[in-house]
């Protein structure tokens, strides 16, 4: 017997593997040519007949052929795999402007932002956040601050007042954040920094109060400091506050009788059109705003707080929240921030990861 | 406090013009709330001089005027009867803006005719209502001249807002004062207040009752054969300007010389004083009292009265009576200049409600030495304006001790003030303001003025000297920390609470404020009786009367809200106080949502759900878990308080300590607040929450096992009032070693199920540590679940 020429076969085979267009079709290939009974394998059992040499050369030439086809084979099924896969890519589609599942998320009150906003320029400062109750005695809401009895704040239509337990003064709403300076002083010594945001309260209604708000309070007290440092501070805190690098900031003798020297602090605007907008638009008698009051702490309010006047002195200062949330937001109705309008909230409102630092930006 | 330029310059020598005056007066403290500048205002309005005036050649009521306005000859169309040639008036050129019936004036033909301008009426003037003719001046007016300089009326007004610490700026000397020290000019001599030498005895006399009252000492005079008419035009003027009416000579003296000098005074017709003695004295308990705005007032016995006998003529600091005022009759007049203790005129005029220019002034504090000058402030201008005959003054009480003197470290301005201020300048700014000072070693002593009550320490002198020097002249400087890097701004209890905020609104709510308080009824629906010490004593509604003592009232009351303007799917929650009673302890942080509407709202992809407890759950167990809080090992428990649904509500708690409530709101309690249902909420106690236990930031180590865990599925038929949570705790209890979690999968009541049973289905999740588990170890593991779930539930596994 001599040795059979494949090149026959393996043309046939090649031939098969080629016309088969589909993946089952190619099996059926496979399986005729490389299954038990396939034609390779009926030839490969037929070597056995052959001696020496020519059964290698054989053997050979049927290998080749067997790597040949199965090549063939898996080149054939690659391809044949793409086209079924984009066949049923084809046929898989969605509608991909339907809306999509709702993931809701809230929003931060801006009173909660502008808050922590302050906290993240004071905290730079060195400031720490104090806190005190809103229900207050008279002690430290009025007397340790050095407001007279008899003074007007302290009437009833400037002050929510509590029903009285009998025999003991009535208590009052905190209508400032300043108490919050007389128990810092009474828990802590000097050197203090603190800043006291939250609620206070003033018997009062109309289309620029409401009766109640917000206020942050500043006390720094130490050896040291001076009315240059409360500028300073003023000026660096509304700045960064405003993000306006040269907002002028302007500071007018003023009366407080917890201060002494007191003044109140103006910041640059423009009316111009109707619209207030804040920012440095020169020093015309119409460009200004005022936004706090500040001084140097009274010598009786340190005595108060148990402090000697004598050897320490310092600054504080006071502003609304809901007031300088209105000026950097561009907010026009106070009373719309109470009425919890969902609207107003998700339009006004900040994401909840926009947590305020100086590093990453207010 | 209004006072006009000129009459600032009665006191005041100075070239600087108004803007400079208002600049200055902001800068040293007396904030300028207005400048009304009526000359600038009217400029164009001018004299001018009727040429002619021919009969309009289209019209028969419209004349054609020829008019000279001192700059040249206009031709205007005038509709007025009464202008004629030869006539004064006030000519309003093209482009003038004119007040009166707001128009800016446009050059035009009318019926044919140019007309380039109008002769004015004060009504097109906005002056007043009159509008029969043309205003119709003097032939001596001169042409061209600005009219509001002929009318006297350009004189601009200045008004500022006073702070309550300057008595002395209630006067237009004081403000002059504080001007000139500002270095805008010089204050005049005060010659007013030299003696005026009376001729006769007062037939009247005054007398201070010993019974506590506010009056320390007053002077008076008497005066007879006056005539009281009208007060000089240059009075008239003033007092108009600022915004009074003249009356007559007398009482407008006793008006000016309260805003020329602060000096409030009053005076009685002595003819109808009905005894020889005036007397200071407490108001009788029910006194009546009629005032001059004739107005009956019922007076109590903390108030001081000026008696005469049994009446009450004069209400001490704050008005005088009807009865014994001056009128235009008036021949004879007993003056008072009092001193009345500021405290009582302004409790007086407070409960009273009477606001007067002279308890502006005593409530602040009137200088005491002006009860000697202002007599003869006073009697100097009655015998001017009103003739007649002085007598000597008579005083009653003493003169109260004002003198003082404080003391001023040399260096303390630069140590408070922040500013280098040499010491002569302190002394001079000092001296200017009237204080008198005296140089000692190392610092200066000032006597203070009588006029300046507010003055009590020394940081008093240095912001006189800073506010003077100019604030601005201070250089601002910035805050130094003690270390590069600044530490932590909040508490461990503030970072909890901003982080629950920010948790709560990352779970979907929004963030409200709501008021502090809230109606009592509606607050007593949040645990019964609220203590009176939570109810306000004055407050400024019957829905605003009580601190809230749950968030949840407010809340539910704005989602009611927003679902009446038709956004009915709402979640919201706040973070603030809710207050248990008055005291600071009583005041707990909260933070408490609720859920309205839909949970999940109608989408292509699913059905609407509705929010229900399990969703407040959620809510409640994501606050305790921002809060960092243990979440995974609280406890519920169905005790919630009553204003929620008794079945559908639960508490969080770690043993005694509540954490937070959750679920349906009672209906009843929606009612109550007339909020539509369904709605849940919950309520977190963040001063509940356990501190963290871990010290530093290590966390512990992590141990991850190798061996991959098994999974097992277990269905248990279960009677329908077997708690879920009873069954899961039982289960993952059967190996605390092995089971590392047991979750429910399934629930399910109804069809083919026996009636009160219901199928509870779990997977549990097995660890193997050491060695994957074995058949063996599987099933043994599963007999034990089966066995604790049976035994803690009464139920069985399913077949």
């Amino acid at each position: 017997m001599t040795v059979p020429d494949t090149t026959e076969l393996q043309e046939s085979l090649l031939a098969e593997v080629t016309a088969a267009d589909s993946l089952d079709a190619l099996e059926a290939v496979r399986v005729s040519a490389l299954g038990k009974k396939g034609a390779i394998t009926a030839q490969m059992k037929g070597l056995g007949q052959l001696d020496g040499d020519a059964r290698k050369e054989a053997g050979q030439a049927l290998n080749r052929v067997k790597d040949a086809v199965q090549a063939a084979i898996g080149a054939r099924q690659a391809m044949l795999d793409s086209v079924a896969l984009e066949a049923r890519l084809a046929s898989e589609t969605v509608d991909v402007t339907l809306p999509a599942r709702p993931r809701v998320e809230g929003r931060l009150h801006p009173v909660s932002q502008v808050t922590e906003e302050c906290i993240a320029i004071f905290g730079e400062m060195g400031f720490t956040v104090a806190e005190g109750p809103d229900i207050e005695d008279d002690f430290h809401n009025f007397t340790a601050l050095n407001i007279p009895p008899e003074h007007p704040a302290r009437q009833m239509h400037d002050t929510f007042y509590l029903n009285a337990e009998p025999g003991r003064p009535a208590p009052v709403l905190r209508t400032h954040t300043s108490p919050v300076q007389i128990r810092t002083m009474e828990t802590s010594k000097p050197p203090i920094r603190i800043i006291a945001p939250g609620r206070t309260y003033r018997s009062d209604s109309d289309a620029t109060h409401t009766p109640m708000f917000h206020q942050i309070e500043a006390l720094v007290v130490d050896e040291t400091t001076h009315m240059g440092h409360l500028k300073g501070c003023i000026i660096d805190f509304c700045r960064a506050f405003f993000d306006i690098p040269d907002l002028p900031v302007r500071f007018r003798p003023s009366h407080f009788p917890f201060t002494e020297p007191s003044m109140e602090v103006d910041i640059g605007c423009s009316r111009e059109g109707g619209e207030l907008r804040i920012g440095n638009f020169g020093d015309g008698a119409n460009n200004w705003l005022e936004i706090m009051g500040s001084g140097m702490v009274h010598p009786k309010v340190l005595e108060y707080g148990g402090i000697d006047p004598t050897r320490y002195q310092g600054f504080a200062f006071g502003m609304g929240i809901d007031r300088i949330a209105m000026l950097k937001y561009g907010i026009p109705d106070l009373r719309t921030f109470f009425d919890a309008d969902i609207r107003w909230l998700k339009h006004y409102g900040f994401v909840p990861l926009a947590v305020p630092s100086m590093v990453r930006g207010l | 406090m209004k006072f006009t330029l000129g009459w600032l310059k009665d006191h005041l020598e100075t070239d600087a013009p108004v803007s400079q005056i208002v600049e200055t007066l902001i800068r040293i403290g007396l904030e300028v709330d207005t400048v009304d500048d009526p000359a600038a205002e009217l400029s164009a309005f001018r004299v001018a001089h009727v040429i002619s005036a021919e009969p309009h050649p289209d019209a028969d009521r419209l004349q054609v005027c020829t008019v000279d306005t001192g700059e040249g000859t206009v031709q205007g169309v005038c509709g007025a009867p009464n202008a004629r040639a030869g006539m004064k008036g006030v000519f309003a050129p093209v482009g003038t803006w004119v007040p009166g019936i707001e128009v800016e004036l446009k050059a035009a033909k009318i019926r044919g005719v140019e007309s380039s301008g109008m002769l004015v009426s004060e009504r097109e003037m906005g002056l007043s209502d009159e509008h029969d003719g043309i205003i119709d001046l003097p032939a001596d007016a001169p042409v061209g001249k600005p009219f509001a300089e002929v009318l006297g009326i350009d004189d601009p007004v200045i008004d500022i807002e006073l702070t309550p610490n300057r008595p002395d700026c209630t006067g237009v000397r004081g403000i002059a004062r504080d001007l000139a020290a500002a270095g805008l000019g010089t204050l005049k001599p005060f010659d007013a207040a030299a003696p005026v030498a009376g001729s006769y005895e007062s037939p009247v006399k005054w007398a201070v009752a010993g019974d506590g009252n506010a009056c320390s000492y007053v002077v008076g005079r008497h005066f007879k054969g006056v005539t009281n008419g009208p007060s000089p035009k240059w009075v008239q003027d003033r007092l108009r300007a600022v915004g009074l009416r003249p009356i007559s000579a007398l009482v407008d003296i006793t008006n000016y010389v309260s805003l020329d000098l602060g000096r409030p005074l009053h005076v009685f017709d002595a003819a109808r004083l009905k005894h020889k003695t005036l007397t200071m004295r407490r108001a009788r308990e029910g006194e009546d009292f009629t005032a001059l705005i004739e107005k009956d007032f019922k007076l109590d016995s903390e108030m001081t009265v000026i008696g005469d006998g049994d009446s009450a003529e004069a209400l001490a600091g704050v008005m005088g009576g009807l009865e014994s005022s001056c009128t235009e009759d008036t021949t004879e007049v007993f003056l008072e200049v009092a001193l009345f203790d500021p405290v009582s005129v302004a409790t007086t005029g407070r409960k009273l409600q009477m606001e007067s220019d002279a308890r502006y002034r005593f409530e602040r504090g009137v200088d005491p030495e002006s009860a000697e000058w202002g007599a003869e402030v006073a009697a100097r201008l009655i015998q001017e304006f009103c003739g007649g005959e002085v007598s000597k003054p008579v005083r009653a009480g003493s003169m109260p001790d004002w003198q003082r003197s404080i003391e001023l470290r040399n260096d303390r301005v630069a140590t408070l003030g922040g500013v280098d201020v040499p010491s002569d300048r302190q002394a001079e700014i000092l001296d200017a303001l009237g204080f008198e000072t005296e140089r000692l070693n190392g610092k200066m002593s000032a006597a203070v003025p009588s006029w300046r009550p507010d003055i009590g320490g020394e940081a008093d002198l240095v912001e006189e000297i800073t506010r003077i020097h100019g604030f601005d002249r201070i250089a601002p400087v910035s805050l130094d920390r003690d270390a590069a890097l600044p530490s932590v701004a909040i508490t461990p209890e503030q970072r909890r609470a901003s982080n629950v905020r920010r948790t709560l609104a990352a779970c979907g709510l929004d963030e409200a404020v709501t008021w502090s308080f809230m109606g009592r009824a509606q607050a007593e629906l949040f645990g019964g009786e609220l203590p009176d010490t939570l109810v306000l004593a004055n407050p400024i509604s019957s829905e605003l009367d009580a601190m809230r003592p749950s968030i949840l009232g407010n809340l539910l009351l704005a989602a009611g809200r927003n679902a009446d303007r038709g956004f009915a799917d709402v979640g919201l929650f706040e973070l603030g106080p809710a207050y248990q009673d008055a005291t600071p302890d009583g005041q707990q942080l909260v933070a408490a949502g609720v859920r309205h509407g839909n949970a999940q709202g109608a989408h292509w992809s699913g059905k609407a759900r509705a929010a229900d407890a399990l969703d407040a759950k959620a809510d409640a167990m994501a606050a305790i878990q921002g809060a960092g809080g243990p979440a995974a090992n609280v406890q519920v428990s169905r005790d919630a308080p009553d204003w929620y649904h008794p079945g559908r509500s639960g508490v969080l708690r770690l043993g005694k300590n509540v954490l937070a409530y959750f679920g349906e709101i009672h209906p009843a309690v929606l009612r109550g607040l007339d909020v539509r249902g369904p709605v849940v909420g919950f309520e977190v106690f963040l001063d509940n929450m356990p501190p963290r236990k871990e010290k530093g930031s290590s966390r512990p180590a992590l141990h991850l096992e190798s061996l991959q865990p098994v999974r097992r599925d277990f269905a248990f038929l279960v009677n329908a009032d077997v708690q879920a949570g009873d069954l899961l705790r039982a289960a993952r209890a059967a190996d605390r070693d092995a089971i590392t979690d047991v979750a429910l999968f399934d629930v399910y009541e109804g069809k083919n199920m026996e009636a009160g049973k219901k199928s509870l289905a779990i997977q549990a999740t097995l660890q193997p540590s050491e060695a994957t588990f074995t058949d063996a170890e599987i099933e043994e593991i599963s007999t034990r679940i089966v066995a604790a779930v049976e035994k803690a539930t009464g139920g069985a596994l399913r077949g």
